[in-house]
């Protein structure tokens, strides 16, 4: 294996895109991002020459993920994290290293850049101190100026892919019992994260009433959706994506461009309806057009054995949650950028609107009447 | 759609998926077939949590057309027409969900 060297690098900031930076968040240091280059270029070995060679391309930059390019590989710096929260992602890691998984979600590299042929050579590096590095090959991802092509087909396959994977097989090979997956414990965030934002400075009054709705519309929720109670045990037999999103797909050349799942943040034991639930709640929201939505759901009921069953009982909670978490989000990023809410976001705040009119109890549905069925 | 009873125009609405028409007039409703049937097992799902996504099948398994289940929440955005029509923007989406799509 060879020996990370960290150093700084000259082109870094002439080479860089402008950083993302999403509302109300703290830009990453310089040297972290400059690190988290030096570690992807050592690990991409030594450049043919110094002057033709392109530097290091950071692709995102959020407290919630530092991810840096170069060549055929990309260096993931992670949320700061203790030591069991390394220790977490240690397991998270070998999960998506096992062979159950191939096909399924990217399989990261071994310190150093090497291919990880035993599960046991994948862990973490450690970066200033407390934020937790990975390496892993290069994906292209879902075009994002062409969303109407989306992969929803394998999308929904491949979830349904990950669902079927037993994690008794894996247990065996890892260092340490499989964490929770962590979708309500993001959704709570999102909600936090919002409160805090209203906390800081005049909110305008149209955010003020998206927060109220969003609110109100978190209230109907279950606690275990609200990360405030553990879910039974009949939603966490699982192994769940935790935060699937079209982001969360890329395909590799090497590998016949077949698609595949990456980010392992949040993998974990959980219901396997909160995979489904965001693109449910776009859909719900009447973002997600209805063909979209019945190829992925359709792919998933194929693959999971699923079909003919009625998929909303299940979903319909975890579906909420996403609403509300989305709608949170909104508010928090206009409020601290100062700007009004788009399209997309008041529709999910329309439609936080429309959850708690539905969860009203006893209260007539919007056809006047209350149905007394035997 | 007229009202079979008192002649006034009806209205749709959406409960739990289902296309429920109500009389602007008289207030009775029309149901399609099979939709008293949905409803009764949805009144009942609400009662008992539900197991895992592979659990008992509802409905005549085997019998049943493609999509025997409502296709939508209660609380879910009434879509216009099978194509997904959002107006006129790129792509049919509404505006910044082409971002969100890929945000967590």
């Amino acid at each position: 294996m060879r020996t990370i060297v960290c150093r700084p690098l000259r082109s870094l900031h002439e080479s860089a895109p402008p950083h993302e930076s999403l509302g109300g968040t703290v830009p990453t240091t310089p040297t972290l991002t400059a690190r988290l280059c030096a570690l992807v270029e050592e690990a991409a070995g030594p450049r043919p020459t110094q002057s033709a060679a392109p530097a290091p391309v950071v692709l995102a930059d959020r407290p919630d993920g530092t991810v840096v390019a170069f060549g055929g590989l990309v260096a993931k710096a992670h949320p700061p994290a203790t030591d069991a929260g390394t220790a977490d992602l240690t397991v998270r890691l070998r999960v998506a290293a096992h062979p159950r998984l191939a096909g399924i979600m990217l399989a990261p590299l071994a310190p150093g850049g090497l291919p990880a042929e035993r599960t046991r050579d994948v862990r973490p590096l450690r970066l200033d101190g407390d934020r937790p590095a990975t390496l892993w090959p290069r994906g292209v991802p879902v075009d994002p100026d062409a969303p109407g092509s989306a992969p929803w087909q394998e999308a929904g396959a491949l979830l349904a892919g990950l669902h079927s994977v037993p994690p008794d097989a894996l247990s065996a090979q890892l260092p340490g019992p499989l964490p929770a997956m962590r979708g309500p414990a993001k959704a709570a965030r999102a909600v936090g994260r919002m409160r805090a934002a209203l906390g800081r400075g005049a909110a305008a009054p149209a955010l003020v009433a998206a927060s109220g709705a969003a609110e109100a519309a978190w209230a109907t929720l279950p606690a275990w959706c609200r990360n405030e109670e553990p879910p039974e045990p009949s939603r966490t037999g699982t192994l769940c994506h935790g935060d699937f999103h079209l982001g969360q797909l890329v395909r590799q050349p090497g590998t016949g461009g077949v698609w595949q799942l990456i980010d392992v943040d949040d993998l974990g034991l959980g219901d396997p309806a909160w995979d489904l639930a965001r693109p449910a709640a776009w859909y719900a929201a009447g973002l997600l057009p209805t063909a979209s939505w019945n190829t992925f759901l359709g792919a998933y009921q194929a693959g999971s054995g699923t079909a003919h069953l009625d998929p909303w009982p299940r979903l319909d909670a975890p579906a909420r949650t996403l609403t509300v978490q989305t709608a949170a989000l909104a508010v928090a990023k206009a409020h601290a950028a100062g700007r009004s809410l788009d399209e997309a976001e008041s529709a999910c705040v329309d439609a936080c609107g429309r959850i708690v009119a539905a969860a009203a109890p006893g209260q007539p549905d919007e056809t006047g009447l209350r149905l007394d069925l035997p | 759609m007229q009202c079979p009873k008192c002649g006034a125009p009806m209205q749709t609405f959406n409960r739990n998926g289902v296309q429920i028409e109500q009389c602007g007039g008289c207030r009775g409703i029309f149901l399609d077939y099979g939709e008293l049937e949905s409803l009764t097992r949805l009144e009942s799902q609400w009662q008992q949590p539900p197991g895992p996504p592979p659990a008992a099948p509802y409905g005549q398994q085997g019998h049943a057309p493609p999509q025997a289940y409502p296709a939508a929440p209660a609380w879910g955005a009434q879509h216009h027409g099978k194509h997904g029509h959002h107006g006129h923007h790129k792509h049919g989406h509404k505006r910044g969900f082409g971002h969100m799509l890929f945000s967590s």
